[in-house]
């Protein structure tokens, strides 16, 4: 089975209900999209994505956050990805939001007003990459302990930890 | 001394501090690993939950990063221990998913065979350790007399009884050993009479029933709220299984039910579980009639050992065997999201390929990850005594929550 190539033109996705949804509730928010592997992203402005969220769910377009991490693209510059993916039950149906963030200013707007679920998923994302999520409640480490140094996850942090 | 001279403040405006904080764990036996609690109580009351995880974090997302795909296999037997292979099933459909590769029918069925003997395996533990707590010692014992068959079953098909590795990238570790279909056969024979034993044992007993009913109660809305997957899910009325509306591997071609209770108590999350391990049965017999022959990897030498003889005979094979051993094989750029069904809800993984042989990113959605965080929700205004059959009801695992 081969790889169908990744159809990357918003242009192309812009029927699907979710891009459709959030291109006319905010164009300007929605950055790109990209469908690749039979799955379907969107890359969303970082001012904007607690309300894209929000849109999503009160549209009924999605009902359920499933995952909330990041990935590190150092030494590229917007170095972080924050990955959202969302699941609706309704519609059996997968869609990730992406945001990118600089990494000399990486705080983005929490979306526990959303999800509650969000919680814990914000703050391991901020303990291991080191990422702020403006208005989640209780912003503190998670699985490191509360004197570490440094976020492990970050492409610069050695695996082996600083000796 | 001027100590004594010292006079307590009080403040009259504020009212008297009334509650205190209780430490639970990290080695308490009811939390199941170790997972501390901190709980703010009034008396018997709890009024509000902190739990405090990290204790068994060892980085697993970080030392992907630094191994080849294939390497990766081990490490995700010991996310979650009480079912490695689920782990197995998700990472490896992940890379798959990511490669484009296509399984053959043999290693898809195994595959589904082995996943609902880890369901019932793990829901052995859960149902032993989950009585236990509540105070039923003896149902401990026949749980593990049964999960024991199931480790040795693991044991004749991978060499290992828990850490077992043996879903590999592009199908199987090696084809199941002679007499293997026949002991799983006699074990799921046996096994729903066994069922029945603890039913009998637990179902029916008043005290059981006394202390599970309308405890730790968690309503639909607040259990997608706070991103509960699997049988805490469908225990509180929520009809979502990955296995039937997202099939994955094959499950599509499957028959079964998938248990829903409205009540969203622990005796709901009971009453699922334990239908789940009758269903998971059903599925494992299918799986094990309609086992197809053939092959049990994909044909795609740049990515699947060949086989011992093969490389010993020709020369192809043996090169490809050294380049995979040695530098790993690339991954074609892009990322996926593959979640599947394992035992506690969904277990998610998310794989960012970079185009070289190792992984940039791997992070693994745990469902106790997730279940956790409505622990607060369903214990908050309740009794303290009530935790620990809240614990047992959402069937954690810390090695998964912590990584």
């Amino acid at each position: 089975m081969a790889l169908a190539p990744a159809i990357t033109d918003l242009e192309q996705l812009k029927d699907r209900p979710v891009v459709a949804a959030l291109l006319t509730w905010n164009a300007s928010a929605v950055q790109g999209a990209k469908f690749d592997r039979e799955e379907l992203s969107v890359y969303i402005a970082r001012e904007s994505i607690r309300q894209a969220c929000e849109h999503l769910k009160e549209a009924g377009l999605v009902n359920f956050l499933s995952d909330l991490t990041c990935a590190d693209y150092h030494p590229r510059e917007p170095r972080f990805e924050v990955a959202y993916h969302l699941l609706s039950m309704k519609r059996k149906e997968r869609v990730r939001l992406k945001v990118k963030l600089e990494g000399g200013d990486a705080a983005i707007e929490s979306i526990t007003s959303v999800w509650p679920a969000a919680g814990f998923f914000e703050r391991e994302v901020f303990d291991l990459f080191g990422i702020r999520f403006l208005g989640n409640p209780d912003l503190r480490r998670i699985l490191m302990p509360d004197d570490w140094e440094g976020h492990p996850l970050r492409k610069d942090y050695p695996v082996e930890g600083y000796r | 001394m001027a100590q004594a001279t010292v006079t307590p403040v009080v403040d009259s405006q504020e009212p008297q501090e009334k509650t205190m904080i209780l430490n639970m764990g990290p080695q308490h036996p009811s939390t199941h690993g170790v997972l501390r609690l901190l709980l703010e109580v009034d008396g018997e009351h709890i009024v509000r939950m902190m739990p405090d995880i990290g204790f068994l974090h060892t980085g697993i997302e970080k030392t992907c990063e630094a191994k080849f795909y294939q390497q990766v296999v081990p490490l995700t037997d010991r996310i979650d221990y009480l079912c490695p292979m689920t782990n197995n099933l998700c990472y490896v459909l992940a890379v798959e998913k990511l490669l484009g590769l296509e399984i053959p029918p043999r290693a898809v069925w195994m595959r589904v065979l082995l996943n609902e003997l880890q369901r019932i395996s793990s829901h052995l533990v859960w149902l032993g350790t989950h009585a236990m707590d509540i105070g039923a010692m003896s149902v401990f014992l026949y749980c593990f007399r049964e999960r024991e068959d199931l480790l040795r079953i693991y044991e004749t098909v991978s060499g290992q009884r828990m850490m077992t590795s043996y879903f590999r990238i592009g199908g199987l570790a090696m084809d199941p050993p002679l007499g293997f279909f026949e002991k799983v056969k006699k074990f799921l024979d046996s096994f729903v009479e066994k069922i029945d034993e603890y039913e009998n044992l637990l179902t029916g007993n008043f005290i059981f029933i006394d202390r599970l009913k309308g405890v730790a109660k968690l309503s639909a809305e607040d259990a997608i709220a706070l991103g509960v997957t699997g049988p805490a899910l469908r225990a509180s009325g929520v009809d979502w299984d990955l296995r039937r509306d997202m099939p994955y591997c094959g499950y599509e071609n499957f028959k079964f039910k998938v248990p829903v209770s409205q009540e969203g108590d622990v005796w709901a999350r009971y009453v699922c579980r334990v239908e789940e391990l009758r269903q998971s049965r059903e599925i494992a017999k299918q799986a094990l009639d309609g086992m197809p022959s053939g092959a049990f990897k994909a044909d795609a030498p740049k990515v699947v050992l060949p086989d011992r003889e093969k490389m010993k005979t020709q020369m192809e094979a043996l090169i490809y065997h050294f380049k995979i051993v040695t530098e790993g094989f690339t991954v074609p750029e892009g990322e996926v999201y593959q979640a599947i069904e394992s035992p506690r809800g969904e277990m998610g993984y998310y794989i960012v390929s970079d185009g070289t042989a190792k992984p940039q990113r791997v992070h693994m959605r745990s469902p106790s990850y997730a279940n956790l965080q409505a622990l607060s929700t369903m214990c908050e205004g309740k009794l303290i005594a009530d935790v620990v059959a809240a614990i047992g009801s959402i069937d954690i695992v810390l090695g998964e929550i912590d990584r």
